[in-house]
């Protein structure tokens, strides 16, 4: 919301610098993003009258004697077309900060500092100065527009600084205003709340209007009172198309509306004043002396203002003559009816339309205005009155044409009125923890407009009409008066009056913090991706269009296709992360991320999906393999006491040769494998990567954190290394799990060595196995070891074909 | 040969021999020679004892056993000797350049969302706060309608939301899990709420998933001096002894009177610097004094009970306390980023 100091201090009496007052707003609540002074870029300009002017000979440039009144008098070279002896102008000294512009004199390039200097190898100390180069618009300053010097009154004040003299000592504030606050999308809501903070009146601007003009038999039918609470039209005969006086063009090229003809100007103003978007239309072009606002019928068709034209239903609100539409409701005017030079009387419109039905209109037809958002953001009618009446002032004002005793009002009854609100003090200094002096809270309960009256513990206060956002409630009031009386009275408590509670994490989120500080334990770094990817991802890891992971829920309005999918697994982020990384040059990594997948019940959703938690792991780099990798895994394991056990696997994305299935029991919990050499060649990377994915949410039913103590044998282990030889299908696991379960002693069996080569014999390999004995109650001796070897390996003769080495 | 000549032979022999040994291995096969229980010169000695007449054996045993003392003890010095300068020898060449890199596992860490997690739970479970996750897809209604937002309401556009179907959406807010456990849940209530939540804002500071930190206390006669009292006190801990809070005045549609809540700028002490851009405070979290429409919504009687609640951007807290430039480099598992997080 922009608000100029100028245009505000016509409703206050602001005493206090421009800065002084962003802080006070501040403390209430009204964020000043950004306070501009409209003439920071402009210095030591002052006003100089030109004494003798001649041409340089073969050039189209002026040697001109300036008179700067005490500043002294000048020589000073000029090359516009209107430098004229006697003629006063702006005159940037020697050190004066002005816009450099372009060979055009229109763009402007930057800020530059005159210095002395030679034109035509004549001296000029100083520069006349064109609007545009001290950054002054013709709405800004009558004549400021011309390609040339921008002339000043023949009375101001020779030597003194033009800021003043042009208005370039504004200040423009850009205040942040919240969703609540829609009253102060507007001069005058900021304005009272300026009044308020100062302790101040606040002025309301004139609303009185003469009805001298011609009268007219005319009808207004509201016919969807839901979406049309209050329209209000009122006629303007005689009217004269013209310019807007320089105060009002000024006014409204502050705030960024260009300047068009009185009649529209006037909507505009009433809009940026009150916050009322008005419209007029020309009366000519209002066929059968009627307007009827009612919803569009099917396939209906209205070209706006800005010559687009729209195909409706009837969920979009219009307003129409006898015969089509002339206006889409709240968003913008027809083209068909706009105020042109040739307009001899307007039918002005003062309406509020539903807020969220101009939304939803506005957001499908995808056609917004200064108006639609003003409508979107909530009005009250009282206002909707007040802009009518203003609106109809500047016409009067401005004379330029008469308001007609035609006014017709269709409201469905709400209250323009104040009302009535009563609150316990007791209750709102609770909600608070402090006591408001009496006097404060009148003090600024009365400067916002709420007449407060206290009688005992009852605060009685009449609530503004334009305060939509007060709900009736103590907490409204809370707010409006601690945010005037200040949070600095604030005492900070601690939880006073609370009970003692019991905090801390649950089992499951001590399991997975557990599980992260274990495998940082392990080197791997946590990651976190985001929850969506792109379908590309999924191509990438070369998923067939029927895999699972391709039933995704797709973001309706996502920021772009790379981000619009859930994730259905967490593969490729870590993919994507170890490719990131290499291309970055970081030749080694490892990662995990615990986050969740999504998974539909149905599509499009109409149900909450399944959020199921993974666990991800991802290694690469020079010296990783995959049993490195498979580290992650048995860390998981070895966290929560689980056992899994190994099985070749299969995915699209990953080596044949190098890719299992984790099992626990029964059941896949997960995979692990090193990334194909396909996508390896497809994403340009050479050095291993391996991924792998657990289910998380599975594995987290069968967690076991609990620490049971199991009492340690007295009696030494022993270890004995054995080398079998076996065939090339006998796999480690396999063999692991015959030796632990032929002995009962055995408490480890651990692989130490694999050789494979010419003693052994083609299709077999030697593995070599360190064998942890415990004895549980006696010593052993080496006979007895012995004895266990022998039936071991006895055993694994006969059952797998294994001899030892 | 008599007793006492072998005997002084062989003390010759020892004091001749003993000094021109350099290992102890050697000296040790020298000692063997005389001192070795069975073959050694000293036991074939006693073993002539036998030829000695009665009456003079115990006069040469006692020389037997004198030079056998001798021997032992002499042997003993020229081992220790010996051993020790063998152990310098050792010492000496296995010395070793000590700059030379450690041989350990390398540890990894966690993410920086997650320490920060952390410490705000570890501060707040002190205060006997419980930890409650939501989901990330959420209801219409219980990131929005239940929380005073009702469909179109202009607060909407405060937060772009990404939207999966006509009644699901994204999380813009973790405030979302307030209404489940108040559904749940009878005061006192007091919840802290980690999670991921997700707004259509894509550029240096903001980022289209981000975590935020919400908390929630409802009990009988919570004011808004229990709320600053509670930040006070967190805000010291997680960004420094003697960093205060400072309550103004803000606008959240479940909270009412509502506040924005800066801290004193940790880095210059509200002096004024580059981080807190010369106003000496720093924006870190939205809070306010629990709107009664919520309450009511989740069947909680607001005229018995009230409550707060405050909410942040953990990654906010995260590029603040270890000076993070870029929201970016969280959600891209850079080794660089992420070896310089420690737990």
């Amino acid at each position: 919301m922009l608000a100029p100091l100028s245009w505000l201090r016509e409703y206050v009496d602001i005493d206090v610098p421009a800065k002084e007052l962003e802080r006070l707003l501040f403390s209430v609540g009204f964020e000043v993003e950004e306070l501009n002074e409209i003439g920071k870029d402009i210095s030591g300009v002052v006003v100089g009258e030109v004494l003798t002017c001649e041409l340089i000979p073969d050039t189209h440039i002026h040697t001109c004697t300036v008179d700067c009144g005490e500043k002294g008098t000048f020589q000073i070279c000029c090359g516009a077309d209107n430098v004229a002896v006697g003629g006063r102008y702006p005159v940037a000294l020697v050190g004066a900060t002005v816009y450099a512009t372009a060979k055009d004199h229109v763009t402007i390039e930057g800020v530059m500092t005159i210095k002395k200097g030679k034109l035509r190898g004549v001296d000029s100390e100083g520069m006349l100065c064109s609007g545009v180069e001290i950054g002054v618009s013709e709405d800004m300053y009558p004549g400021a527009g011309y390609n040339g010097l921008l002339v000043l009154p023949a009375d101001a004040p020779l030597g003194a600084d033009v800021k003043p003299i042009l208005g370039l000592d504004d200040y423009i504030f850009d205040i942040a205003i919240t969703a609540n606050r829609p009253d102060c999308q507007s001069i005058i809501g900021i304005a009272r709340e300026v009044a308020a903070v100062l302790g101040k009146e606040f002025k309301m601007p004139a609303l009185d209007y003469t009805e001298n003009g011609a009268d007219l038999d005319f009808n207004v039918t509201v016919e969807a009172p839901d979406l049309c609470p209050r329209y209000i039209a009122h006629y303007v005969s005689d009217v004269e198309i013209g310019q807007s006086p320089a105060w009002m063009r000024r006014r409204l090229a502050l705030v960024g509306v260009s300047s068009i003809s009185n009649m529209v100007d006037i909507t505009n103003y009433v809009l940026k004043e009150f916050g009322q978007p008005m419209h007029a239309f020309d009366m000519a072009d209002l066929e059968n002396s009627e307007i009827i606002v009612r919803r569009a019928t099917q396939g209906e068709k209205i070209t706006t203002l800005d010559e687009k034209e729209f195909e409706l239903n009837p969920a979009n609100l219009v307003i129409c003559d006898g015969h089509r539409p002339v206006a889409l409701a709240g968003i913008m005017g027809g083209l068909n009816s706009e105020i042109k030079d040739t307009t001899k009387a307007v039918m002005f419109e003062a309406a509020k339309f539903a807020r969220d039905n101009v939304r939803r209109t506005s957001r499908a037809l995808g056609q917004s205005s200064d108006s639609s958002s003003r409508f979107e953001k909530g009005l009250d009618e009282y206002t909707t009155q007040l802009g009518m009446k203003r609106a109809l002032h500047l016409v009067c004002e401005l004379g330029c044409g008469k308001v007609s005793k035609l006014h017709i009002e269709r409201s469905s009854g709400n209250s323009t009125e104040a009302t009535p609100l009563t609150v316990s003090i007791a209750k709102m200094e609770e909600i608070l923890g402090i006591s408001v002096p009496e006097n404060e809270i009148i003090c600024t309960l009365t400067a916002l407009n709420f007449e407060p009256e206290i009688n005992g513990d009852e605060l009685s206060v009449m609530v503004p009409p334009y305060r939509d956002d007060i709900d009736n409630n103590v907490q409204d009031i809370a707010e409006e008066v601690i945010r005037s009386y200040g949070y600095e009275h604030i005492v900070p408590s601690f939880l006073r009056t609370a009970k003692v509670t019991c905090g801390g994490l649950n089992q499951a989120q001590k399991d997975e913090l557990k599980l992260k500080r274990a495998l940082a334990a392990q080197g791997y770094y946590e990651s976190m991706f985001y929850s969506f990817f792109s379908p590309r991802d999924l191509d990438m890891l070369k998923y067939p269009e029927d895999a699972p992971e391709r039933n995704a829920i797709r973001i309706m309005n996502p920021i772009s296709e790379d981000l619009s999918l859930m994730r259905t697994t967490l593969a490729p982020s870590m993919v994507n992360a170890a490719v990131r990384n290499l291309r970055r040059g970081n030749t080694a990594g490892r990662f995990f991320e615990i986050a969740r997948k999504f998974i539909p019940k149905s599509l499009p959703l109409t149900d909450y999906p399944e959020e199921h938690m993974m666990l991800s792991v991802g290694v690469f780099g020079d010296g990783e393999t995959f049993f490195t990798a498979k580290g992650a895994i048995e860390t998981v394991a070895d966290t929560f006491n689980l056992k899994f056990t190994y099985e070749r696997g299969e995915k699209p994305f990953l080596h044949p040769g190098m890719t299992a299935n984790v099992l626990l029991g029964d059941t896949v919990v997960g995979y692990l494998g090193r990334l194909s050499y396909e996508v390896c060649e497809e994403l340009a990377i050479e050095k291993p990567v391996f991924v792998g994915e657990l289910d998380y949410e599975l594995l987290s039913k069968h967690f076991d954190s609990a620490i049971r103590f199991t009492p340690i044998s007295k009696f030494a282990s022993e270890t004995r290394d054995l080398a079998l030889v076996c065939s090339e299908e006998i796999t480690c696991g396999a063999l692991e799990e015959a030796i632990a379960s032929s002995c009962k002693y055995i408490t480890s069996v651990t692989l130490f060595d694999v050789y494979r080569g010419a003693q052994i014999g083609e299709g077999k390999k030697s593995m070599a196995f360190k064998l942890v004995f415990s004895p549980d109650d006696h010593e052993f001796t080496g006979e007895e070891i012995d004895g266990y070897v022998k039936r071991i390996l006895k055993k694994l003769q006969h059952t797998m074909g294994v001899e030892l080495r | 040969m008599a007793i006492q000549d072998q005997i002084r032979e062989i003390r010759e022999e020892i004091e001749s021999g003993i000094g021109s040994y350099s290992t102890s291995k050697e000296l040790y096969e020298f000692r063997k020679t005389f001192l070795d229980n069975k073959e050694g010169k000293i036991s074939q000695i006693m073993k002539g004892m036998k030829d000695v007449p009665k009456e003079d054996r115990p006069a040469v045993g006692k020389i037997i056993n004198e030079i056998k003392e001798w021997a032992t003890s002499a042997f003993d010095a020229a081992d220790k000797k010996l051993h020790a300068a063998e152990l310098a020898a050792k010492n000496a060449a296995e010395a070793i350049d000590v700059t030379m890199p450690a041989v350990r596992e390398t540890v990894g860490g966690l993410h920086p969302d997650t320490l920060v997690c952390n410490e705000l739970i570890e501060i707040f479970s002190g205060m006997g706060f419980e930890i409650y996750e939501g989901s990330e897809i959420e209801s219409d209604y219980y990131n929005f309608t239940a929380l005073n937002t009702p469909a179109d309401h202009p607060a909407r556009d405060m937060q772009d939301t990404f939207y999966l179907s006509e009644g699901f959406l994204l999380r813009t807010q973790t405030s979302a899990g307030q209404i489940h456990v108040m559904e749940n849940k009878k005061p006192p209530i007091k919840i802290l709420s980690p999670g991921k939540v997700f707004r259509s804002d894509d550029d240096a500071t903001h980022s289209p998933m981000f975590s935020q930190m919400e908390g929630l206390v409802v009990d009988k006669g919570i004011s808004v001096c229990d709320l600053q009292g509670m930040l006070d006190t967190f805000s010291s801990r997680i960004f420094g002894e003697g960093v205060k809070t400072r309550l103004r005045p803000s606008y959240f549609p479940f909270t009412e009177p509502s506040v924005e809540v800066d801290v004193s700028c940790f880095a210059c002490g509200g002096k004024g610097c580059k981080l807190c851009k010369g106003t000496g405070w720093i924006e870190v979290l939205g809070a306010g004094i629990v709107n009664h429409r919520v309450l009511e919504n989740c069947g909680i009687d607001s005229t018995e009970y009230s409550g707060f609640a405050f909410g942040m951007g953990v990654e906010r807290i995260a590029m603040l306390k270890y000076g993070i430039n870029n929201i970016k480099n969280l959600f891209e598992s850079d080794v660089r980023f992420a070896k310089q997080f420690k737990d």
